[in-house]
């Protein structure tokens, strides 16, 4: 550790201004506070800072996704077997669903922390943590068969048009990580839709079993075979085809308690998103038009990326709304507007996605009306005032 | 029964070296020093140069824009030093002192206290500073007629001094009879504020015009800048002046005695201190004369006043002109090896993202590393938790970066001020500079108002 340190100290001159790398200087910046909390002492103002920054939060994240990733590459491996009609043991679908997300993750921090390294380069600052956490959830959402270079693509849009151009980390409107699946979406939509593309190995096509069709329950709900849905059971535990890490809503009520018992995740956004998924699940019961209304609302939470949707997406506190009253109608209208997507739009089986990018768009708004309120407030103080003194 | 408002919003900093309650007895330095810097927004215009003589209440500097406001020399003696620091600003006059001589300003019989005889003194000893004023927290313009006076007679900052403590061993005489002529001020009342079931209360209760309000809660309950927001709050026009207990008894003390001695008690706190206690102190006096002995070696760091607000001093530096406290801390220069990501059973923190918030009630020895680099805001809902006012500090924050005057005045500038928001500050994991922020919004304020 001493040796490490002095042996940075040797380089850093080479990195500062007017050195032989000042061009890395970012880089270098970023390395070194990466493996060093930097010596930095206050210089104005309260005289200690907390111990916490935005690296520490940025893993908390990161801890609270380790159940989802840890779940998602067995129920991978899980599904893969099963497409091929071969019984597995949980180590060995464990191994095989680590190896084929591995590629994904590496690719996405390959490529996305890049970009950052550059971008930040390029403006003079230090390294943002931001896409530490961005780097993970998007291998997380994504069809297991994705080609890497789609991936990288998606990335790249996701990180520099989504984030970069708006200044970085804490200034982009809309969830990188989403955007990057959006992305994929709408420019390939046939690596994103239909039965394939959920397990590993399926989109290749050889030696499925009879009667394995990989399709995910929300797609299963939009053709109307609601009958074939797996038990609630099976859906809430996750061993179900879909996103690698979406799946298991077990693994993700663990990421939910380590983000709520920390703080560092809003317990308020995903109370809203389910308060909001709840009340419009109840609202479709009541108006039963179809089977797929007929379907008791608590199928929604297991379903599909609802969960994984609440928990990790809709509380990015950049680009949610940033009032405490706002995040409780932001998550709100999420959950809402998600059902109703899914539910009600047979073009697009799952509606969280959209969902949360659309009201990523609005959660100024929701807080330019909460703070307008606090302003009223104090202007009627001033009036209340004038009228008591006239008396 | 005064009603005691409570305030759940806020956070206490668990630090290690609370003053214990011991008088250590009177300090008697021989370097006084009086800091322009003290008082924000003051552009100071010297009156003595180096090698002046001058007697306690003496004139030193005045302020350019308001010339009837003088600081005045706390002892007899010389101006040894004018030290002046970048574009030669004026840091401090320091003052050495010889002897007791005052000037004497006369004594005022209790019933010959009215509103300008207290403004008269107030003026002429250089103890008007003490009334300051919200919008702003500048000192008071003697001009303006306030809509309430307040005084703040606890502190809740971290470490801070027992004012029930330092009560029990001043002149309670002084305190009335200062208390008695602030009332004069604000048509003849005057609203204390006292730490909920402070003893303080008996002291005071029948003296004519006092309302006293109780407050509990976790700092910042004890600035004046929450008390006024919850019991008169500022509106834009609306001006409310607000002074500190303990410098009413020295009011009290220049209308009793006829004489400018400001004497103080104060807390010597800090996880260095080996003996963390109460000293007696003219304002203004060198904390060398009472650390020297007590604090550890090392590299530390000294300031004057509490570890959020207080001002940076040499050990030799002297005391703030509203501070009853001295706070000494380790410095942090260091380097942490994966520092970010230790488990953090020592480290206090006001998430909860490491251990230690399993152990509510251990106090810490807290250093001054700023554990992270700056960033952009990212986490939000952090600062609403510890400030108990209806103001939405992130957005003010960005209203004043943006220099949006009218957005500024709409989220509540004229109520805050950077004591208020200096808790943001220090939970801020994007390590933003808070505190100067506020203080960048305040004087666009005052350079557009004017």
């Amino acid at each position: 550790m001493n040796s490490l340190r002095k042996t940075l100290d040797k380089l850093k001159p080479h990195f500062s201004k007017g050195g032989r790398f000042s061009k890395l200087q970012s880089v270098f910046d970023g390395m070194e506070s990466f493996m060093f909390v930097p010596d930095k002492v206050t210089f104005s103002g309260s005289h200690i800072r907390d111990y916490t920054d935005l690296k520490r939060t940025m893993t908390i994240v990161i801890i609270a996704l380790l159940p989802a990733l840890l779940f998602g590459s067995y129920n991978t491996g899980l599904q893969h077997f099963r497409s091929v009609g071969i019984e597995s043991g949980i180590f060995q679908s464990f191994g095989y669903g680590f190896l084929r997300i591995l590629p994904l993750i590496i690719v996405s921090y390959l490529v996305g922390l890049g970009i950052e390294f550059i971008a930040a380069q390029i403006r003079g600052h230090e390294i943002n943590e931001g896409y530490l956490v961005t780097g993970l959830l998007i291998p997380l959402i994504m069809p297991i068969d994705v080609p890497l270079w789609m991936l990288a693509l998606a990335v790249a849009f996701a990180v520099i048009l989504g984030k970069e151009v708006f200044g970085g980390t804490g200034m982009n409107t809309f969830n990188p990580a989403l955007l990057a699946r959006a992305f994929v979406f709408f420019s390939y939509p046939g690596w994103m839709t239909g039965d394939t593309v959920w397990t590993a190995g399926l989109t290749a096509g050889k030696n499925i079993a009879d009667g394995f069709s990989g399709a995910t329950p929300l797609s299963l709900c939009v053709t109307g075979e609601i009958s074939r849905l797996p038990s609630f059971m099976e859906m809430f535990v996750g061993t179900i085809p879909g996103s690698f890490g979406e799946t298991s809503v077990i693994a993700i009520l663990i990421g939910a308690a380590v983000l709520i018992a920390t703080g560092v995740g809003s317990w308020k956004i995903m109370a809203g998103v389910f308060g909001g998924g709840l009340a419009m699940g109840l609202l479709l019961n009541a108006i039963s038009a179809n089977e797929y209304m007929h379907l008791p609302f608590y199928y929604q939470f297991v379903m599909g990326g609802f969960a994984f949707g609440a928990v990790f997406m809709a509380t990015d506190p950049v680009t949610a709304a940033q009032t405490e009253k706002g995040k409780w109608i932001y998550g709100f209208l999420i959950g809402v507007l998600s059902i109703l997507i899914r539910v009600l739009n047979p073009a697009y089986p799952e509606g969280v996605m959209l969902a949360i990018l659309l009201m990523n768009v609005f959660a100024p708004l929701i807080d330019y009306f909460v703070i307008q309120s606090s302003i009223n407030r104090r202007l009627k103080r001033v009036k209340v005032e004038i009228k008591t003194s006239v008396k | 029964m005064p009603r005691t408002i409570k305030l759940k919003k806020g956070f206490d900093i668990r630090l290690k070296g609370v003053a214990g309650k011991k008088m250590a007895g009177s300090a008697e330095p021989d370097l006084f020093g009086v800091k322009p810097i003290d008082f924000p927004g003051l552009t100071p215009k010297l009156n003595v140069k180096e090698g002046s003589e001058v007697l306690a209440g003496a004139i030193l500097f005045h302020d350019k824009h308001r010339p009837e406001i003088i600081y005045t020399s706390p002892v007899n003696g010389r101006v040894v030093s004018i030290e002046r620091g970048e574009r030669r600003k004026i840091l401090e006059v320091v003052i050495e002192k010889r002897g007791n001589e005052a000037i004497d300003f006369g004594k005022t019989r209790h019933e010959e206290i009215t509103e300008e005889r207290v403004k008269e003194s107030l003026l002429a000893s250089g103890l008007w500073p003490i009334i300051r004023q919200r919008p702003y927290h500048i000192v008071a313009n003697p001009h303006d007629i306030p809509k309430s006076v307040f005084v703040t007679g606890f502190d809740s900052s971290p470490l801070s001094p027992d004012y029930d403590f330092i009560l029990e061993n001043s002149n309670i005489s002084h305190y009335r009879t200062g208390l008695y002529a602030l009332s004069k001020l604000a048509n003849g009342r005057i609203n204390l504020v006292l730490k909920e079931k402070s003893g303080a209360g008996s002291y005071f209760s029948d003296i004519p015009g006092i309302e006293i309000h109780y407050f509990s809660g976790p700092h910042p309950s004890g600035n004046p800048g929450i008390h006024i927001h919850h019991i008169d709050p500022v509106n834009k026009g609306e001006v409310v002046w607000f002074a500190n207990l303990q410098d009413v008894s020295i009011l009290g003390r220049l209308l009793e005695e006829g004489i400018y001695k400001p004497e103080k008690i104060v807390a010597l706190t800090g996880s260095e201190v080996i003996n963390p206690q109460y000293y007696r102190i003219l304002s203004g006096g060198s904390v060398a004369s009472f650390v020297a002995d007590n604090v550890r070696p090392g590299n530390n760091r000294y300031i004057s006043g509490n570890v959020l607000t207080g001002t940076r001093i040499r050990s030799d530096g002297y005391l703030g002109y509203y501070d009853s406290q001295v706070t000494v801390i380790p410095e942090g220069n260091y380097h942490e090896f994966f520092g970010w990501a230790t488990p953090g059973i020592g480290k206090f923190s006001f998430s909860r993202t490491f251990l230690s918030s399993l152990f509510p009630r251990k106090e810490y020895r807290l250093d001054t590393n700023l554990h992270g680099g700056e960033r952009a805001f990212v986490v939000t809902g952090q600062y609403e938790k510890v400030l108990p006012m209806d103001i939405y500090p992130m957005q003010l924050l960005k209203a004043i970066l943006a220099e949006d005057i009218e957005m500024m005045e709409n989220l509540g500038i004229y109520e805050v001020a950077e004591e208020d928001l200096a808790l943001c500050e220090y939970l801020c994991p994007s390590k933003i500079e808070i505190q100067s922020i506020v203080r960048k919004g305040i004087d666009l304020m005052i350079k557009e108002m004017s």
